[in-house]
């Protein structure tokens, strides 16, 4: 079957004035359907560089990547802004949701775009937000929602045009432990519906929940570790929600 | 995103701040109001002027003695001897039947008391000739006007205006068949006229009697101030010009002497002048308009900055350039339009008010509420275009780490 994520000697050097700064340095691997990859590494390692490529926000230096076959570097910012409507859904870790809109128009905002007819567009969002288990709070705004129901309003924006894949960046850094351990177990469903999802952290524990880790550092792929079992959310929240539990068991510590 | 939604999309944003956006506005507003209000009050004073010049009558040329000065028509600063038109050149006129003219008219006016017993009042006696009531477009009320037959009998008959005839009977007593004493002469009554105003100057405040009369009983002198011919149709008026210059250089001997002016013009120079002045009050308060789409430039670049991370999510979740340019583009133009709807409601207002207190009636045209909307649309996607390409042109991934 075709990778979805195709990467092949990837750089991108950035210049602080006249003076390059490499960021990626040449960077290959690639990512099948359906597979749930983490990409770790600490800050400065080039995760952020390699995730605003893969999520068609930026065009590397030198190096080829080719999402679902299709070659990225070349195109135009206005192909990739297609692609990154239709073919990507983004889950950021400070949520970037529209504080004027309601969730439910949060959802719409990349159909709108699309150019999916008004009704069909909310039709959809309601389904989206459903399926994250939020339809009591369509016409809320983002700020009558805890951290993390608005990631979840986040995760259904991500998913409502279909994407090839979903790229989530510390999607749980803002949130609590159990809201975090939440997110993971969405995540985690998704994966087994066929979802290929690439997250960004430099969590061991969350990383843990896939089950691929891509080890960055200095810019370059160090370490391509298959994760043998990969934490189940579902697991953790049950064991975060025993009464008489303290800080030992190893999902809990996954809260830094 | 069609049209309409981009309308809304702009609307909830502009709604965030609504102090700012109506400050935003008030430039527009002050510019297409103070607009609106100034064409329309120019429009109602020019269409004013051009009914008043029609009310003395229609397709006249005036032949009035020496040269006059300044505009054509306005007789401010005659110049050279002003006794060189009499009676007799009116009857040469009539005598010549130059082709154009339906009616002649000859006029010599003076100052007189007039008294019907215990009552008496000042005003104008006008010599005139027969045609005066057709011509000057002012009928007779009660009897009749004089006829050829008094002018050259120099019969003592008088036509009263509608106030002299109040002066001096009052309701009660009828005019018609009174005798009163002009100056040291008896005239009987024969007419009334109708009332009639002139740009606020009261045309019943004046008697006529026959020219020859007034010339022989009255004023002894046999000088008129203007000969009025009036033209069979206003094509015909210049041609009729240029008859009277060559009747009365050859009546004359020297073009100094007499000065030829038709009604036309006169009509022409003042819409002239109007227009002029109406587009000059609508190119200075057009200023503010400009001043306005500079204060929506402004803010909108404001805005950009600070929705820099609203922009970088919308990239994100897939907008193109051009979306984000249509997005800020209807903001600014949509903020414009409102101002120039509330603008030309305030135009409006005021044009009404100033009508009602002075007495002008103004006229709102269509074109001019048209124009006032199409420039302030026009103005916002102007002003518009500099921060809508500056949001559109804005790094997704920057912007979205803008804070």
């Amino acid at each position: 079957m075709q990778p979805v994520i195709e990467v092949q000697d990837l750089t991108r050097v950035y210049y602080a004035g006249t003076v390059p700064v490499p960021a990626l340095r040449g960077v290959s691997f690639t990512v099948e359907p359906g597979e749930f990859v983490a990409i770790m590494g600490p800050s400065g390692s080039g995760k952020s560089s390699l995730m605003n490529i893969l999520g068609c926000l930026d065009t590397p230096s030198s190096g080829s990547y080719r999402l679902e076959g299709r070659e990225i570097s070349s195109l135009s910012d206005d192909q990739r802004a297609a692609i990154r409507n239709r073919r990507i859904g983004f889950v950021f870790q400070t949520f970037n949701l529209l504080p004027r809109l309601t969730a439910l128009q949060n959802v719409e905002l990349p159909m709108q775009y699309a150019g999916v007819p008004r009704s069909r567009r909310t039709a959809l969002a309601k389904e989206a937000l459903a399926s994250v288990g939020l339809s009591g709070r369509l016409h809320h705004r983002p700020n009558q929602l805890s951290g993390g129901q608005a990631q979840r309003v986040a995760i259904a924006r991500a998913l409502v045009n279909d994407p090839a894949i979903v790229l989530a960046d510390e999607p749980t850094g803002n949130l609590d432990t159990r809201s975090g351990e939440e997110i993971m177990a969405i995540f985690q469903s998704l994966h087994r519906r066929g979802k290929t999802i690439v997250l960004v952290t430099h969590e061991p524990d969350i990383a843990r929940h896939g089950q691929r880790i891509l080890h960055f550092r200095d810019g370059l792929l160090v370490q391509d570790e298959r994760v043998a079992q990969p934490v189940d959310a579902r697991d953790v929240l049950e064991r975060l929600t025993e009464p008489a539990a303290p800080v030992n068991a190893e999902g809990v510590s996954a809260a830094r | 995103m069609n049209l309409w939604e981009a309308v809304r999309t702009a609307l909830n944003s502009l709604s965030a701040n609504k102090f700012r956006s109506f400050l935003t506005m008030l430039g527009v507003i002050i510019g297409v109001g103070s607009v609106v209000a100034m064409t329309s009050i120019g429009e109602g004073a020019s269409s004013q002027v051009t009914a008043q010049i029609s009310t003395l009558g229609s397709n006249l040329l005036t032949v009035s003695p020496g040269r006059t000065r300044g505009l054509p028509g306005m007789a401010f600063g005659s110049r050279g001897a002003a006794n060189l038109l009499t009676y007799r050149h009116y009857t040469l006129l009539q005598a010549a039947g130059l082709p154009g003219i339906s009616a002649t008219l000859a006029e010599a006016s003076s100052r007189a008391v007039l008294r019907f017993g215990k009552a008496n009042t000042t005003t104008t006696v006008v010599g005139t000739t027969p045609s005066y009531p057709s011509m000057r477009d002012f009928p007779v009320a009660l009897g009749r006007f004089f006829s050829n037959y008094d002018l050259e009998r120099m019969t003592r008959v008088v036509v009263l205006g509608n106030t002299v005839a109040q002066d001096l009977f009052g309701d009660a007593r009828p005019a018609l068949g009174q005798v009163i004493r002009v100056g040291n002469v008896d005239f009987t009554v024969i007419g009334v006229m109708e009332p009639k105003a002139l740009g606020g100057r009261d045309l019943g405040d004046q008697v006529f009697v026959p020219l020859t009369t007034a010339e022989k009983r009255l004023t002894g002198s046999q000088y008129v101030q203007s000969i009025t011919v009036q033209a069979t149709s206003p094509a015909m008026t210049s041609l009729v010009a240029d008859e009277l210059n060559r009747f009365f250089l050859l009546q004359l001997k020297d073009p100094e002497k007499f000065t030829v002016t038709n009604q036309q013009d006169i009509l022409d120079t003042i819409q002239g002048v109007t227009g002029t002045l109406t587009l000059l009050l609508a190119g200075i308060t057009g200023i503010s308009l400009l001043v306005g789409g500079i204060g929506i430039m402004n803010i909108m670049l404001v805005s950009v900055t600070e929705r820099t991370r609203e922009i970088g999510i919308r990239k994100a979740v897939g907008a193109r350039r051009r979306d984000v340019l249509i997005q800020f583009m209807v903001e600014s133009a949509t903020l414009s339009l409102l101002g120039g709807l509330v603008g030309l409601a305030g135009g409006a207002a005021a044009s009404r008010i100033i009508a009602r207190f002075s007495g002008w009636a103004t006229v709102l045209s269509v074109q001019a509420v048209v124009a006032a909307l199409v420039v302030s649309i026009g103005v916002g996607l102007f002003f518009g275009i500099y921060p809508a390409q500056r949001a559109s042109r804005l790094d997704p991934i920057e912007a979205l780490r803008y804070e």
